[in-house]
């Protein structure tokens, strides 16, 4: 099954981009290549293996539960767009 | 004496010898970037005060007579996706163009530690998405062998600092190629050490089962210097190794008698340049000269490593990448009215091209409907592949292959056919979803007078025995 313009619109509006009508023909076109390419995944025999997530053993690195010195507020807010020197400020929600 | 064209290492012994200031040698690259930068465009930042000024204390700890370890007053170039505190670090997109980070990478903190100068942050592709550094959101870096080239990707920037000798040695991340690509098109050496070996914190994340930091050089000394410094266990990155930290400059023996090479037949095969291809296979040969064993092997699923990659790191890369909303830092459009406009506006103006296809094709292939038959399926061939390299480990104790399939490209050709630009990982994600280490080193040159790399890849954690089989090659190379 191809993708669809529509189809493009709609992960767009998921991943929060706009995307212009000339945009979306070009994205709807570049991403059946892709997803041709990507399906042949589907030719490898995987009936008798689990998933890969990550490539080392570890599971479940627990660090101790303490205080530590957290970063300087000042400073964070530095690279805020717009706070208002304590938090960062964004229009009204409600 | 051109102290630009000298190594790391070569730089040490100057300054043992006394015949060199850390001043003089931080001026040098400094005074080199502003020549050839004009042309070249490696660089986003250049730190001249900050390097200066740290050129003066090293060298201040030298004049007192301080023991300090091999990196110290060595001007290095970073890529700029790794965090430095007090410098811009832009990840080379609108985005992040203004973002100082508040903190050190992990890998800038150890080489602060050790007195490396940071000179300058390097150009990539844009969140270090794509082959070429042409993706960047600023300017496009060009190759310093051939102008009219592409230097590689993601790590374009780095490498063509090295290789036009505005730093001895840099930083730089490979998530599918990225440090190994750019290292054989600009004829330098690189290496992506195994996942977990060297901490990601601080790294500006694009697909986090897959990035590694490694370091890009002029020789494989340096190379194994550099990762001696920067690789071990680090608190802030729960997925780095808790692994013993070793000296890999102990490895540099040229000596591989006896030693096992497998070369996968895949990686030789269709779509494969002949230049480069006859350049590897006589590079294999002068090993097995030394005394290697040589055989060709079989990695039966390595072809489907680059669709699972594609899925995977961009599933990985949407995720990540979710963080800018222009709400905490980064860019903000100045055209809201509420909050889902500065998220979708914001996103829309900051993020370039390339950013924004992965960022769909990896909410597609996360999406409800498509999860099982995209993502999951990517990380079960994973499984498969990871279990071939373990396999072939048992006979083998490297396997080598060319690092891409072709030498350098023209700029612009391929910049709108991202299927096309993609096939340049060819040989080198496998890797990376394998997790395993591989260098790329120089091994002559094409028609073009091009360079051509050689992929050494090796087992989990056995970065020594790459840097043995690298060292081999380069010095019966001299």
């Amino acid at each position: 099954m191809e993708i669809q313009k529509e189809e493009i619109i709609h992960i767009a509006n998921l991943s929060n981009l706009n995307l212009s009508d000339a945009e979306v023909s070009k994205y709807t076109e570049d991403m059946k290549q892709i997803v041709e390419f990507a399906n042949k995944v589907n030719e490898v025999d995987t009936s008798s293996v689990k998933e890969t997530a990550f490539i080392t053993d570890s599971v479940n690195v627990f660090r101790k539960d303490e205080v530590i010195k957290s970063m300087d507020r000042k400073e964070l807010l530095q690279n805020a767009p717009s706070s208002n020197g304590e938090a960062y400020s964004i229009p009204h929600v409600l | 004496m051109d102290i630009c064209r000298l190594t790391a290492h070569e730089i040490r012994e100057k300054y043992h010898q006394k015949e060199l200031t850390v001043v003089d040698v931080t001026k040098a690259y400094i005074e080199k970037i502003k020549q050839e930068d004009e042309k070249i465009h490696a660089i986003i930042t250049v730190c001249e005060e900050e390097a200066l000024k740290q050129a003066h204390e090293v060298q201040a700890l030298f004049d007192q007579g301080e023991k300090l370890g091999r990196m110290a007053g060595i001007p290095i170039v970073i890529k700029d996706n790794i965090c430095t505190k007090g410098i811009k670090t832009t990840c080379a997109s609108k985005m992040l163009e203004n973002f100082v980070s508040p903190y050190d990478a992990t890998v800038i903190e150890k080489i602060k530690k050790e007195h490396a100068i940071i000179i300058a942050k390097a150009n990539m592709d844009e969140f270090a998405m794509g082959g070429s550094t042409e993706n960047s959101a600023f300017f496009k870096t060009k190759n310093p062998v051939n102008l009219s080239k592409v230097p590689g990707g993601s790590s374009g920037g780095s490498a063509a600092a090295v290789s036009s000798s505005m730093a001895p040695v840099a930083l730089g991340s490979d998530t599918g190629g990225s440090i190994r690509q750019p290292a054989s098109f600009c004829g330098i050496v690189g290496m992506k050490p195994t996942y977990g070996l060297v901490s990601r914190y601080g790294l500006v994340a694009f697909a986090s089962s897959l990035d590694q930091i490694g370091p890009m050089t002029k020789d494989v000394e340096d190379n194994a210097m550099l990762l001696t410094y920067i690789a071990g266990h680090d608190e802030h990155d729960t997925t780095s190794s808790k692994k013993e930290n070793v000296d890999y400059t102990k490895a540099l023996t040229a000596d591989v008698k006896g030693l096992k090479i497998g070369v996968p037949k895949e990686f030789m095969g269709e779509g494969v340049n002949s230049e480069v291809k006859e350049s590897v296979l006589k590079a294999i040969d002068v090993l097995k000269a030394k005394g290697a064993v040589v055989e060709e092997c079989s990695l039966p699923t390595a072809e489907y490593a680059l669709p699972a990659y594609y899925i995977i790191a961009c599933a990985e890369a949407s995720s990540n990448l979710g963080r800018f909303d222009g709400i905490r830092y980064g860019y903000r459009t100045k055209n809201f009215e509420n909050v889902h406009d500065i998220f979708a506006n914001s996103r829309t103006e900051g993020f370039g091209p390339e950013v924004k296809r992965r960022i769909l094709l990896g909410t597609y292939v996360l999406s409800s409907g498509y999860y099982d038959a995209y993502y999951k399926k990517a990380q079960k061939v994973r499984t498969v592949i990871k279990q071939e390299f373990d396999k072939a480990f048992q006979k083998y104790d490297v396997l080598i292959t060319p690092t891409a399939p072709t030498t350098a490209f023209d700029i612009g050709s391929k910049i709108n056919n991202p299927l096309e630009m993609y096939l340049s990982d060819l040989l080198t994600v496998s890797i990376n979803i394998a997790g395993v280490p591989a260098i790329s080193i120089p091994c002559g040159e094409d028609s073009e007078g091009l360079p051509i790399g050689m992929q050494v890849i090796g087992k989990h954690f056995d970065e020594e025995t790459i840097y043995r089989v690298a060292y081999t090659y380069e010095q019966s190379e001299k």
